[in-house]
């Protein structure tokens, strides 16, 4: 037994406990399971919203675009503050008319701002086509970082089968509550590894950050400006990327609902203020990824950066603190992509489009058998079809940001309309795919996410000024 | 829409301004400030910036706008 190997272990063993004791007596109905009894408190909603936000992307994903593509990387700190910035407005509403309807759901909101199941279950279905590959993500990157981290003696099909029941198991017991929880134990391991990585790595070959980027523009000063190493990610690119990411970040389904589990409207503000500071660590990452091109330039796989740089430079049993945190990294946002996918198909899908008179307990009943079927789908296709849904996780960011016309429009603009609505989300995510999947991304310099954004608002707008006009009490009703 | 919205609102169009619109003008090197290249520098500024902005449009909200109902609890 290695030190690397006990401390991965015990991590996602204990992170697991811990998650499954928040659930302790909670009892579990819909609305503790989905949104924690809406009683979440600054603290809590940061850990969660943190929990959820920062993925393996953040230590995996980060550096290897800053190694292998250079400044097109700095998106990654851009769109985060311009979402942040975003849900200051967005979510206080959002959450008042959670509050004020009891919803549990992204679905759900539409189902009741426009009256309309056929809305709901469109948009339940195609949220849960864009949770199942991002969950799959999250699933591999944990079997590479845990393989890579304990040195192989922790198979990544056994690391992602032991680590993912597990995480079934407390999503199971505890629902969201559990999450928040368990991103207690993550936050601190991340932050600590990226701290230490990030401000250490460049200090020990350069003897400081400003040293290091003295080097790296001596040796590649294109790399530190647009387009860096990259032929299409340009200036046109970043921006119309950061517009549609920033705008799209709390359409994920899961991100979305995060808002209706604050106790009050202004702990969403609150948040919103402080949520920026959390993109410091992103910096951190890029300072490993862009020391790592300087002192290990020939990576086949930029991906493996940030890994292959702390292997060489630090301790083994530090590897696997590395190791750990990257494992519960994964796990905090899985278990809430599990969560929400299984209620957007119980609710959404099953009761809202085929059974209405289906009871809350029962629902309640299907969506914790299906974080069963979920998981076990996600892991059938991490270990053995790895590849298989690569086109939908390309589409994934593009598709949620098509419900941000509905969600906006609908708080905000009286003359909207289900039809408008309805035109422009079906508009866009035909771009969507046509673009994608021919692969015409980017088109004409700019994010074909983006182009397909801009030819919703335009059908919602032009359907809506056509079509009777909605109920607007629902949004402004007392 | 209240005074106070108004306001928060053309605060919080500083981040999109500078981070968006303005990045064709910061897309350089030099000069290299606190040891980071330029464009990375401008952003790393408005990261931290973002979160005084949002405070001072929290500030607005809560100086102009009548409070609803639900905003008491």
């Amino acid at each position: 037994m290695n030190a690397a190997l006990v401390i991965i272990f015990g991590t996602i063993i204990f992170s697991s406990l811990l998650g499954i004791y928040a659930g302790r007596r909670v009892k579990m109905n819909l609305e503790n399971w989905t949104v924690g009894g809406r009683r979440f408190g600054i603290i809590l909603i940061w850990l969660l919203m943190a929990g959820e936000i920062y993925t393996t992307f953040t230590f995996l994903g980060a550096s290897g675009w800053a190694y292998s593509k250079g400044a097109p990387a700095f998106y990654i700190l851009i769109y985060g503050t311009l979402a942040y910035t975003v849900s200051f407005f967005l979510l206080p509403e959002i959450w008042k008319i959670g509050k004020r309807y009891g919803l549990h759901t992204q679905p759900d909101f539409f189902i009741k701002i426009y009256d309309s199941r056929t809305l709901g279950v469109l948009v339940a279905l195609i949220g849960v086509c864009s949770i199942i590959p991002y969950l799959q993500l999250q699933l591999a990157g944990l079997g590479f970082i845990v393989e890579v981290a304990s040195n192989g003696a922790f198979s990544s099909h056994l690391a992602i089968g032991i680590s993912f029941l597990l995480t079934c198991l407390f999503v199971y017991t505890s629902g969201i509550r559990g999450a928040a929880w368990v991103s207690i134990i993550k936050d601190i391991m991340m932050i600590v590894a990226v701290g230490v990585v990030g401000i250490g790595v460049p200090s020990i070959y350069f003897g400081g950050f400003g040293k290091m980027f003295k080097a790296l523009i001596a040796q590649k000063p294109h790399h530190l400006v647009l387009p860096g190493s990259t032929a299409q990610m340009d200036l046109l690119w970043v921006m119309s990327t950061v517009l549609l990411t920033g705008l799209g970040f709390y359409m994920w389904p899961h991100i979305f609902s995060a808002a209706f589990s604050a106790k009050s409207a202004k702990t969403m503000k609150r948040n919103a203020i402080v949520m920026p500071f959390y993109q410091i660590p992103v910096l951190f990452v890029f300072m490993v990824g862009f020391t790592a091109l300087l002192v290990i330039p020939d990576l086949k796989n930029g991906d493996l950066a940030f890994l292959a740089l702390v292997n060489k430079t630090y301790p083994s049993w530090f590897m696997g603190f590395v190791g750990a945190a990257g494992a519960v990294t994964a796990m905090v946002p899985s278990s809430v992509l599990v969560l929400f996918a299984s209620t957007l198909l119980a609710k959404n899908v099953y009761q809202a489009g085929f059974n209405p008179r289906a009871s809350e307990d029962r629902v309640m009943r299907l969506s914790r058998f299906l974080v069963l079927v979920i998981t076990t789908c996600a892991l059938i296709f991490a270990l053995f079809f790895p590849s298989a849904l690569v086109n939908l996780l390309l589409m994934g960011y593009d598709g949620v940001t098509q419900f941000f016309p509905g969600v906006v429009f609908g708080l905000f603009w009286k003359r909207v309309t289900r039809i408008g609505v309805l035109s422009g989300l079906v508009a866009g995510i035909s771009i969507v795919a046509l673009l994608v999947l021919g692969r015409h991304d980017p088109f004409l310099g700019m994010n074909a996410g983006f182009v397909a954004l801009v030819v919703n608002v335009v059908f919602t707008l032009g359907v809506s000024f056509l079509t009777k006009p909605l109920n607007w009490r629902i949004v402004k009703a007392k | 829409m209240q005074k106070g919205t108004k306001l928060a609102l053309i605060l919080a169009a500083l981040p999109f301004i500078s981070l968006v619109f303005a990045l064709p003008l910061v897309n350089r090197i030099e000069p290299v400030i606190l040891g980071l290249p330029f464009i990375l520098f401008w952003i790393v500024s408005w990261v931290i910036l973002t979160p005084v902005i949002l405070l001072g449009a929290y500030l607005l909200e809560k100086k102009f706008n009548v409070p609803e109902e639900e905003d008491k609890q």
